[in-house]
């Protein structure tokens, strides 16, 4: 287990390292670089721009700037927000509740919904809901979540009238059933791409535990089809969806930000496109920078929560 | 030669055992046929509509679909959205297609290399192939596309830029399990060079599972395009792309919702098709479908 560990935290810190060269050839390919929300200011001159990037040493060699900055990075000053001056981290943290809690109600949803369907698209092959859910799951993949996200404020919203169609909460209204309203709908958008990945993977999981010798013992002993579902397939397969969930993180990101615009929810996707638009780079470098790191952090965890769950990962 | 060719069936690629199951697979046809379709509607219609895209017509504002002769309604200028959409894909295929040559084009470079020469070379590589993938793919092509100027090949650029990892992952996975057959062995105990034996020799036998990546990789491009463009750092007006005329309809949903509807639909459409292709390749060119 020890060594296991330690292979696996390397092989994260060197991720990290690569992330963060990425990350500042990003940085330095915004034009101005660094500079970038100086150069907005009119009241700059080249002169002083120079004299700026004497003091902030832009003009040693790139391997000492981007040491210089990861460091900082390193250190917890990831710079501040030029729209209000308050540091990047404490700009995220504030955003960050509501991306957790809309990516986290839309995983449960996933999850839930993409097990029954994986589970029993494996036990009723090539049957007619197989077959539907296949079909079904590419054309989920397909569809823009943004769109889904319109067609269902659409239905739900402007006809219908079930639904809010956007907001994270009634202002004057901060109950907890209030909140739960506002989520449904964009957690379903934000799912949606997700029961597809996710049912696809539990129906191949499941194939392959059902085929084991072991399913086979439990059949010979007389145990209940039912029964050996729940209590030897089930758990065995959704063992590695645990390496999936983390995996999917990137893209759950990334349709998080997209459901987050649509249903102006607070969160850090909205965040990273306000910033966009004032071009104020140093919040959105730092949520490049982040959401590269919670990735790489959650794959290190989900790895380490398979490894003690499942000693057989450990040894090989 | 002849003899051994026509005995394993596989002499013309019409009726090799390929494109038989190719052909077999239903979804995949379905998805050929409306990619024919949708390419045809997006070359020769704008010729057979009355409108120009760019055509505007102030009285004729949010006519809905099937006023006139405007079949699919107009746009808050008043501007066919029928003519706006078949403008509108040109772009949007036009980019998915280039970004898929170019992203499997540095994909399979990359995985090539790294699977052959292996080493830390290969290792570094295939690093910063998860260190690409760690990043959620939109933050990085809109930091990117804010950045540098926007424009069609730019935006080409970066969405290529944002997926080229899969196809690397698949190529470098392929190489490595052929690098040892004997083939390779003996072009090395030929002399051949490297370079040759990389892309002549352990290339061509890998070219299945690239063009499925590859087919895969358009749906993938299309989608960024709809996503960057929607967010308003994609293609920019007056040039029309589905995704552009999407940005902006969502204050109109409620009194022209088919603004937000029909350029979704083709999105929708032509992704499917091309994940259904995908599909069927990778059954007829027998991939499996976890590779790494």
């Amino acid at each position: 287990m020890r060594g296991f560990l330690i292979n696996r935290l390397c092989q994260s810190l060197v991720l990290l390292l690569i992330v963060s060269v990425i990350g500042f050839v990003v940085l330095n390919l915004i034009p101005g670089g660094p500079l970038a929300q100086f150069g907005l200011d009119p009241s700059m001159t080249q002169d002083d721009l120079n004299r700026l990037k004497e003091q902030l040493g832009l003009n040693r060699p790139l391997w000492m700037q981007y040491l210089d900055w990861a460091w900082r990075l390193v250190q917890g000053d990831w710079g501040h927000s030029f729209r209000d001056g308050a540091s990047v981290l404490d700009v995220i943290g504030r955003h960050l509740f509501a991306t957790l809690l809309l990516m986290g109600s839309s995983t449960i949803i996933a999850i839930a919904i993409g097990t029954w369907i994986g589970i029993r698209g494996a036990t009723h092959r090539y049957s007619v809901f197989d077959y539907l859910a296949t079909v079904g799951a590419m054309v989920a993949l397909s569809i823009p979540t943004f769109w889904f996200g319109l067609v269902g404020i659409y239905v739900f919203s402007l006809q219908l009238g079930w639904l809010p169609a956007g907001n994270m909460y009634t202002i004057g209204d901060g109950s907890a059933l209030n909140y739960m309203h506002h989520l449904i709908l964009p957690s379903i958008v934000l799912a949606l791409v997700h029961v597809a990945i996710w049912s696809r993977y539990m129906r191949s999981a499941t194939l392959d535990v059902i085929s084991q010798e072991f399913v086979k013992t439990a059949r010979a002993k007389g145990l209940s089809e039912r029964r050996i579902l729940m209590k030897h397939v089930v758990g065995n397969a959704l063992l590695p969806m645990i390496t999936l969930a983390g995996m999917q993180l990137p893209s759950v990101l990334t349709g998080a930000l997209v459901t987050e615009t649509v249903f102006t929810w607070p969160g850090m996707g909205r965040l990273f496109l306000d910033s966009l638009g004032y071009s104020d780079y140093p919040v959105v470098m730092g949520l490049l920078m982040f959401s590269a790191i919670l990735v790489v952090l959650c794959n290190l965890i989900t790895d380490i929560v398979v490894a003690i769950i499942d000693p057989r990962i450990r040894l090989s | 030669m002849t003899a051994i060719a026509a005995k394993s069936g596989q002499d013309r690629w019409w009726n090799s055992r390929t494109t038989h199951r190719f052909l077999g697979h239903h979804l995949a046809l379905l998805g050929m046929v409306m990619i024919v379709c949708l390419t045809l509607a997006c070359v020769l219609g704008p010729h057979l509509l009355p409108y120009d895209s760019l055509y505007i017509d102030l009285r004729a504002r949010f006519s809905p679909p099937l006023t006139g002769y405007h079949y699919l309604g107009t746009d808050p200028l008043g501007r066919d959205v029928a003519a706006r959409l078949f403008m509108a894909g040109r772009t949007s295929l036009l980019v998915g297609f280039s970004a898929m040559l170019l992203s499997t084009l540095i994909g399979t470079f990359v995985g090539v290399i790294a699977g052959y020469r292996g080493g830390w070379i290969g290792t570094i590589l295939m690093r910063t192939v998860d260190g690409f993938l760690s990043f959620p793919s939109i933050f990085l092509v809109l930091a990117l596309a804010a950045a540098l100027k926007p424009g069609p090949i730019m935006i080409t650029v970066v969405i290529a830029a944002s997926s080229w990892m899969e196809v690397a992952r698949i190529v470098e996975a392929e190489v490595r399990s052929l690098r040892e057959r004997e083939f390779v062995q003996a072009g090395r105990m030929l002399g051949l060079s490297g370079t040759h034996i990389m892309f002549r020799e352990i290339l061509p036998n890998a070219i299945g599972p690239i063009i499925v990546a590859a087919t895969l990789t358009v749906a993938r491009a299309i989608l960024m395009e709809a996503y960057i463009s929607f967010l308003g750092y994609g293609i920019q007006p007056p040039l029309p792309s589905w995704g552009n005329m999407l940005n902006g309809a969502q204050q109109y949903l409620n009194s022209a919702p088919w603004l937000a509807i029909i350029p979704g639909a083709a999105i929708t459409i032509a992704v499917t098709s091309f994940n259904f292709i995908g599909d069927g390749l990778r059954d007829a060119f027998d991939v499996r479908a976890d590779h790494s």
